[in-house]
């Protein structure tokens, strides 16, 4: 469908060679995509929502603006910021600068993508992070793509409305108004046959048995009860790539999974009790097989 | 008929916008999706459904919607011959075959055998979950299109597998109606503590110290303050809690909204020596509750909620569980769970009229030391002004 659309329609995301993108995932970027409106991912950590902006931007041709939440992020930063302090300061050791205030107006990502040249993508990463009214002070500029900055009194306003991408770790609920504008999806965690075919875009040279090997072993560590951290994909990546460094055979990974703790389990469970919590297995299952 | 979706969708108390159904509408106008019912499905559910917790009644909704118009003319008492013919559909060539040869009688063997697997497989699990009214078993127990959900048909059935897959179920914390009066009682259970990044000016700190900066501003920041109190969660589920279902979630909800750090296991009549967090998969992942009683200090407010209705041999016995076999008696969990959270309560569900007729409420409330509560507000607000002292 997308090599026959002429370039006046909007262009479609239809998954690149390094992200594979499952259809119901692809629908809602393009809904976002072609309504304008934000679209909400959210998903286990390590599913890769900021990496599905990256390579949106990638796939489309746009620039990527990113904006990374924190738990002391306001809303306004993602405008402009008033630096008072520092004119102050200047103001004290009398700087000329200080007469124009504009010296001490600093831009956000937002502002920077309403300028830009051309349409961009914006992900606003982890809005969850932030305290629980930001979404709300984020709405009309979202809506409208516009806003007022008081201290110079200009309007800011988007050129071309961005693709705006925003991921949630469903640590805090968001508000109803918020959500109430955008596409929302949730990326649940990979099956079987959709994790080969991730794993097939990141390590085309994997032979066939090691990477049996390591899925099941890895699947086989998600299913294990009580552990704090579950390796996500990301870490199931971190973990080939180690195991293809060192040249592991399906083997080795079977025999070491046999014994409940994975080779070079360090790659896969990022958390020392989970850890511990394997090796006390292992003794127990061990003494098992003994008996 | 849009419209009559966008209801439907309200009526199974899925919280859609007008907003929101402005925005479908629009999608559809600009042709965003190939006109299957699969990309209908996604796109409604992208634009209409803003949380994954709510992903399951959007799927039984919409299964029901796309049934309601499948089956748009027989509505109640579908004739057999009907069904027979619909089931008939969805037999393999060879099936059919063989009933041409065997006739009638092969015919309505095939027909109750496929009922069977179609009833397996729609209790199956089904018991943990429940949301209120809509009861899963609904829809009288079969249907005519459960045949052909059953046996493999066309290809553009494929989605009825994602609907009805239902993969996210657990107890539903969205139950917004009614939920007010319990956050209200709930707010009486406050920790302040100011933890966390520093945010807030704090502006004698700032005036002092920017006079002892010779009037050069020096900024002085303390972190907000909020409500620091740390709530275990234990929930009895299935058996005679699916009475309380809708309560127990107002409840929950309640909770989840008001407690930031709220931790929540599950467990059957009592809890023994492995508790669970998801429903779904209780049997594949437990929790030793020797852990849990270690993971959290005694800062830890417990809530237990169940309605403490069982055989009185699930407290005291050791093998009494109804589900296994249990070495120590529930009794003895009970106290290690009340000596590792000296602050804890038991809420029961169970009208307070009835509770001296049940010999196991008894037991177990004489185990809490009385400290049992109804689920009311009044009960609510007796509980968590013992759990803040």
């Amino acid at each position: 469908m997308s090599a026959t659309s002429s370039p006046a329609q909007p262009a479609r995301f239809e998954g690149t060679d390094r992200y594979v993108a499952t259809d119901d995932l692809k629908l809602a970027v393009n809904a976002a995509l072609t309504l304008q409106r934000p679209l909400l991912i959210k998903g286990e950590p390590g599913t890769g929502k900021t990496m599905l902006a990256e390579e949106v931007a990638r796939a489309l041709g746009r620039p990527l603006l990113q904006w990374h939440i924190k738990s002391t992020t306001k809303a306004q930063q993602g405008l402009y910021e008033y630096d008072a302090v520092s004119r102050l300061r200047d103001s004290q050791l009398g700087d000329e600068k200080v007469r124009d205030i504009r010296n001490y107006i600093v831009q956000g990502t937002l502002w920077q993508a309403f300028e830009a040249e051309q349409p961009v993508v914006v992900l606003i990463d982890e809005i969850d992070k932030a305290d629980i009214e930001f979404p709300n002070d984020l709405l009309r500029e979202l809506d409208r793509m516009e806003f007022h900055v008081y201290e110079t009194r200009q309007t800011v306003a988007a050129r071309h409305r961005p693709l705006v991408i925003i991921t949630s770790n469903n640590e805090k609920d968001l508000p109803d108004a918020f959500l109430r504008r955008c596409f929302f999806h949730y990326i649940r965690f990979p099956d079987r046959d959709t994790m080969r075919d991730i794993v097939a875009v990141h390590f085309p040279q994997l032979k066939q048995d090691v990477l049996r090997a390591a899925l099941d072993t890895f699947f086989a560590l998600r299913d294990a009860p009580g552990l704090k951290k579950k390796p996500s994909t990301s870490e199931l990546l971190d973990w080939l790539r180690l195991l293809l460094a060192e040249d592991a055979t399906a083997a080795q990974i079977d025999a070491h999974a046999a014994t409940a703790v994975p080779l070079m389990a360090g790659a896969l469970l990022k958390n020392e009790q989970d850890l511990h919590l394997l090796e006390r297995l292992a003794a127990m299952t061990g003494g098992g097989q003994r008996r | 008929m849009l419209i009559d979706f966008f209801y439907h969708l309200r009526d199974h108390r899925l919280p859609v916008s007008v907003q929101e159904y402005l925005t479908l509408v629009d999608g559809l106008r600009r042709g965003l999706m190939a006109p299957t019912l699969d990309d209908f499905y996604f796109l409604a559910r992208a634009a209409l459904v803003k949380d994954e917790s709510l992903y399951d009644r959007y799927d039984r909704a919409f299964a029901a919607y796309y049934k309601g118009i499948e089956a748009a003319l027989p509505a109640q008492d579908v004739p057999l011959d009907w069904l027979i013919k619909e089931f008939e559909k969805s037999l393999t060539p060879e099936e059919k075959a063989a009933i041409r040869k065997h006739g009638w009688d092969k015919l309505m063997e095939l027909f109750k055998q496929r009922l069977d697997e179609q009833k397996e497989r729609h209790a199956g699990g089904s018991k943990w979950i429940g949301t209120g009214g809509t009861s899963p078993f609904g829809n009288g127990g079969y249907h005519p299109e459960g045949i052909r959900v059953g046996g493999e048909s066309a290809g553009n059935r494929t989605a009825v597998k994602v609907w009805d897959m239902r993969q996210f179920r657990d107890y539903d914390d969205q139950v917004e109606l009614g939920t007010r009066n319990f956050k209200v009682a709930l707010r009486r259970l406050r920790r302040f503590a100011r933890e966390g990044a520093d945010q807030e000016l704090d502006l004698d700190d700032t005036i002092a110290s920017t006079a002892r900066n010779a009037g050069y501003l020096d900024l002085r920041l303390v972190p907000q303050r909020h409500n620091s109190v740390k709530v275990l969660m234990l929930l009895d589920v299935g058996g005679s809690m699916d009475d309380h279902i809708g309560r127990v979630e107002e409840l929950f909800s309640a909770a989840r909204s008001e407690f930031r750090n709220l931790e929540v296991f599950y467990f059957h009549n009592c809890p023994y020596e492995s508790l669970w967090q998801s429903n779904r998969r209780r049997h594949g992942e437990r929790f030793d509750t020797w852990d849990i009683l270690r993971r959290y200090n005694a800062d830890w407010r417990l809530i237990i909620v169940g309605d403490a209705t069982m055989s009185p041999y699930e407290i005291l016995q050791p093998g009494g569980s109804v589900e296994h076999y249990n070495k120590e008696p529930g009794a003895l969990w009970m106290r290690r769970l009340l000596d590792a959270w000296p602050k804890s309560v038991w809420l029961n569900p169970e009208p307070t009229a009835s509770w001296r007729y049940r010999q196991s409420i008894a037991l177990l409330r004489d185990i809490m030391q009385e400290r049992m509560y109804p689920v009311t507000v009044a009960g609510l607000e007796q509980a968590m002004r013992w759990l803040s002292k």
